[in-house]
């Protein structure tokens, strides 16, 4: 796994919810450099633990002397941004990956128009800075319950061309106005709650705009479940599962060697065969085709889960 | 006449779904010759397509003929332009493209050499391929490019054929470029100069 | 280190020649006595084997300025050999920095690169450059930042722009490939360019090769080899002229074919391009006649292992099922039947 080890240079809160981070090479040395939309996985180590969580970066993808992201704690979560918020301080030192982008923007484009709901603003900080320093086209709008929950007023320019929208100002988004008169080429990207990418989906769909210019990105945590039990076919041994652990993560804390990056479902690193199968894969991936997903014979372990008899995978 | 149904290639050769009614969206419709019964087909399925579409036709053919055209003006588009070629009627295609929005459907119908032009024309434009629906009528004739002297020849109707530009011997690949338009043409003698096999009809 | 540069040809006369050296580090692509497509990737960087291809992230060797200079006729007679489309400028720069810096880092006594800010100075020394320019402002250099940088680079380069699940071959310098025309290709997806390919989608290997590439992360590139077979060390077998070289395909002989047979085996090397999210495909080739290949036994004997039981349609895509009773024919007399050792080198 390509990651370096990284200094926590500052921390500090956006809003009550929602802490920015920047880390920067012990050194000082110089980071890759990378483009709008891509994350990192930190690893937060807790206890006997080792959480990673994906986390879009925020700031300039030109700018190598660090990194920065923005973490909005979430009380009901499994814990990964508990632990960020309570316990990273400044000088300490985080395990970060390497730079990838599974949400880049589409280059041809003639305009982008980029829709953030919440937290799903910060994909979009970066994007923004790429959209300015290449002088292309672009609006953003950026909703949010209230002036509280909006991280993103502190992170974005102040140019006309992005739009806030508070609900509790009345001031809520049209997304049939966004996506109308835009200009052939047009690109639609929408980061945020899944509510808000399914309206966005279907306004899309109603005005005849076609799927491969809408671009989403659900920020997605491995989904809780009940707990399973899985067979190892290489060493014959069985792990658990437990409910708020991913298969991925139950792997890893039993020492087997699996590649990943996004862990999110999304960049098809951990892709596991499925050596035979007793019930149901709760496919939760965006990675697998559709009839991979029905066949069964193939499982993404950072968000899929199984219910049935037995599940044994070729790790 | 329906539309043509053709024998498994490679994947770069382009497959034609026909023609779907997208109900009352934006759209522009492009036909020549016998593809405007492809059109008038679409209207026939669902009447609401000709509300916001605009139409241009070339009436290539006597087959067809001028009753056609009335046919399809009688349709109600929003808006209609007849031209005597694709290449007369671009111009205007151009100006059409440039002015609409996304959401637009652009419904395309006749030859492949028309479906090849006018489809690099709209992607050119910054339409996405998903909002073309074409639909192949007529001759098989392919419009094919000289991979050497990168001039296009159209109507070939023969492979291998002569190049109309450098009049080197081509045979006709499946290989398709959405981009150019056009299949590909590669000197058949290349290794063997002269020995030209006897031309075979093109067929779908 | 210092390469001594060939004064050669890879045309006309053909006055190519591979050293001694040259000939012991030939990338030989069969790690077994027999093939079939395999997406066979591993990964590339530094810390490589010595001496080997795999040594340098881009690999300069004896063939550096005669190729270069081949490269620079060609483009003056053909331009198109290299397009960008407009959205692939960012992707260009990308490929700039990357083959500078790693040519820098890896050949320090060849090429240096001094940066302040986005003030650039490149110095390559075995081609006689020195440019300053300003990084990302493409008037300052004297073409667009993929050409520039790909004149001065060993090897095709396709830059493949990433969407929609797909790869897109939207940028590219191709001087030296094995029949295909990037003219037509571009702007095509990773299943249509291979669409001439045979056998191959139905295997389904596109799909899982596709995926592999999709996740290919910054830091971490991958490489795999691929071959054929060349009359003539001629770079140029590009579609474009095969009406002028395709006459030479017929001149092969029992007499000459240890001459003028020559395996070329392509160093194909993937790489995440930074702030362009883009995928730089190298693809470099490497030549080698017959008659030298041969002076490896182990190399000799699988060659025509390989060769004598490849499936005819292989042999017809790859181009040479005319000659092919003549190469094996040829190789059979090197051939005593003993076994093998596994892997791409030579035994001793």
């Amino acid at each position: 796994m390509t990651s370096l080890m990284l200094r926590v240079a500052e921390a500090e809160s956006l809003t009550p919810l929602v802490k920015r981070f920047r880390f920067e090479h012990p050194r000082g040395e110089s980071l890759p450099l990378f483009s709008g939309g891509a994350h990192v996985v930190v690893e937060m180590p807790d206890g006997d633990v080792l959480r990673r969580n994906a986390y879009s970066l925020i700031s300039d993808p030109q700018d190598g002397s660090g990194y920065e992201i923005a973490v909005r704690r979430e009380d009901g979560g499994r814990g990964g941004s508990r632990f960020m918020h309570a316990r990273v301080r400044p000088g300490d030192l985080l395990r970060i990956s390497l730079p990838l982008n599974l949400f880049a923007l589409d280059l041809r484009a003639r305009k982008h128009v980029l829709i953030a709901g919440g937290i799903g603003i910060t994909p979009f900080v970066a994007q923004v800075r790429q959209l300015l320093r290449m002088q292309l086209p672009f609006e953003l709008h950026y909703g949010a319950r209230s002036r509280d929950e909006a991280a993103g007023l502190r992170l974005l320019p102040d140019v006309p061309h992005i739009h806030f929208h508070i609900s509790d100002e009345s001031n809520r988004m049209d997304l049939g106005a966004f996506l109308s008169a835009q200009p052939l080429g047009t690109h639609v990207y929408t980061c945020g709650p899944e509510g808000l990418i399914n309206a966005v989906a279907q306004t899309g769909a109603r005005l005849g705009w076609p799927k491969t210019a809408l671009h989403s990105e659900v920020f997605q945590a491995p989904p809780p479940g009940r707990p399973f039990e899985v067979v190892l076919a290489r060493s014959g041994r069985t792990i658990e599962v437990g409910a708020h652990q991913s298969l991925l993560e139950a792997l890893e804390a039993a020492e087997v060697e699996i590649d990943w990056s996004c862990r999110g479902g999304a960049c098809g690193r951990c892709e596991t065969r499925v050596v035979s199968c007793h019930g149901r894969i709760e496919h939760h991936d965006h990675w697998l085709s559709e009839d991979e997903q029905s066949a069964q014979t193939r499982i993404m372990p950072c968000v899929s889960r199984f219910r049935g008899e037995s599940l044994i995978i070729d790790r | 006449m329906r539309a043509t149904e053709f024998s498994p290639s490679i994947p770069s050769r382009p497959v034609y779904g026909g023609l779907h009614p997208h109900g009352a969206l934006p759209s522009l419709m492009l036909a020549e010759g016998a593809g405007g019964e492809a059109l008038a087909d679409l209207a026939q399925a669902d009447p609401s397509v000709m509300r916001h579409a605009h139409l241009f036709y070339v009436p290539a053919g006597a087959a067809t003929g001028p009753d056609l055209a009335v046919r399809l003006r009688a349709l109600g588009p929003a808006s209609y332009v007849e031209g005597p070629s694709y290449a007369a009627l671009r111009p205007r295609f151009a100006r059409a493209l440039a002015d609409a929005h996304m959401g637009t459907r652009l419904y395309l119908a006749g030859s492949e050499g028309l479906i090849g032009q006018a489809m690099a024309e709209a992607l050119a434009a910054g339409l996405p391929l998903e909002a073309i629906d074409a639909e192949h009528r007529g001759g098989f004739a392919r419009r094919v490019q000289c991979v050497h002297c990168k001039g296009i020849t159209e109507n070939v109707a023969t492979d291998p054929f002569t190049c109309s530009h450098c009049g080197l011997n081509l045979f006709v690949r499946d290989h398709y470029s959405r981009r150019i338009g056009a299949f590909q043409g590669v000197c058949v003698d290349a290794e063997t100069p002269g020995i030209v096999p006897e031309p075979q009809e093109i067929k779908p | 280190m210092t390469i001594r540069f060939n004064d050669e040809t890879f045309r006309d006369d053909y006055s190519f020649r591979n050293s001694a050296t040259a000939i012991r580090r030939f990338p030989f692509p069969f790690d077994k006595d027999d093939y079939m497509y395999s997406v066979n990737m591993e990964p590339h960087g530094t810390g490589g084997r010595a001496g080997s291809v795999f040594e340098k992230r881009f690999d300069v060797d004896e063939h550096y300025v005669a190729e270069m200079r081949d490269r620079a006729i060609t483009l003056a007679g053909d331009p198109l050999r290299c397009q960008s489309l407009p959205h692939m400028e960012l992707a260009g720069w990308d490929l700039l920095e990357l083959i500078m810096q790693c040519k820098a880092e890896d050949y320090p006594d060849l090429f240096q690169l001094h940066r302040d800010g986005d003030r650039w100075h490149w110095i390559n020394r075995p081609l006689g450059i020195e440019q300053r320019f300003t990084f990302l402002d493409p008037t300052t250099l004297p073409c667009g930042p993929m050409e520039y940088i790909t004149r001065q680079a060993q090897g095709d380069f396709a830059v493949l722009d990433q969407r929609e699940n797909n790869l897109w071959m939207d940028a590219g310098m191709v001087t030296s490939q094995a029949d295909w025309s990037l003219d037509f290709d571009i702007g095509m997806n990773f299943f249509e360019w291979h669409a001439p390919v045979p056998k191959a989608a139905e295997m389904g290997i596109f799909q899982r090769a596709l995926k592999f590439l999709l996740a290919i992360p910054q830091g971490a590139p991958s490489r795999r080899l691929n071959w054929t077979m060349t009359v003539n060390p001629r770079l140029d077998t590009s579609p474009e002229n095969y009406h002028l070289w395709g006459p030479e395909k017929r001149t092969i002989t029992p007499e000459n074919v240890g001459a003028k047979q020559y395996l070329r085996v392509e160093l194909q090397s993937f790489w995440r391009l930074p702030r362009s999210n883009a995928l730089a495909f190298p693809i470099r080739c490497y030549l080698i006649a017959l008659e030298d290949l041969v002076t490896v036994p182990k190399w000799a004997r699988r060659l025509h292992r390989v060769i004598r039981d490849l499936p005819d349609e292989l042999a017809e895509y790859k181009g040479f099922a005319v000659n092919r009773p003549i190469i094996i024919d040829y190789l059979a007399q090197f051939d005593d039947g003993k076994p093998t050792s596994p892997g791409i080198f030579p035994d001793d």
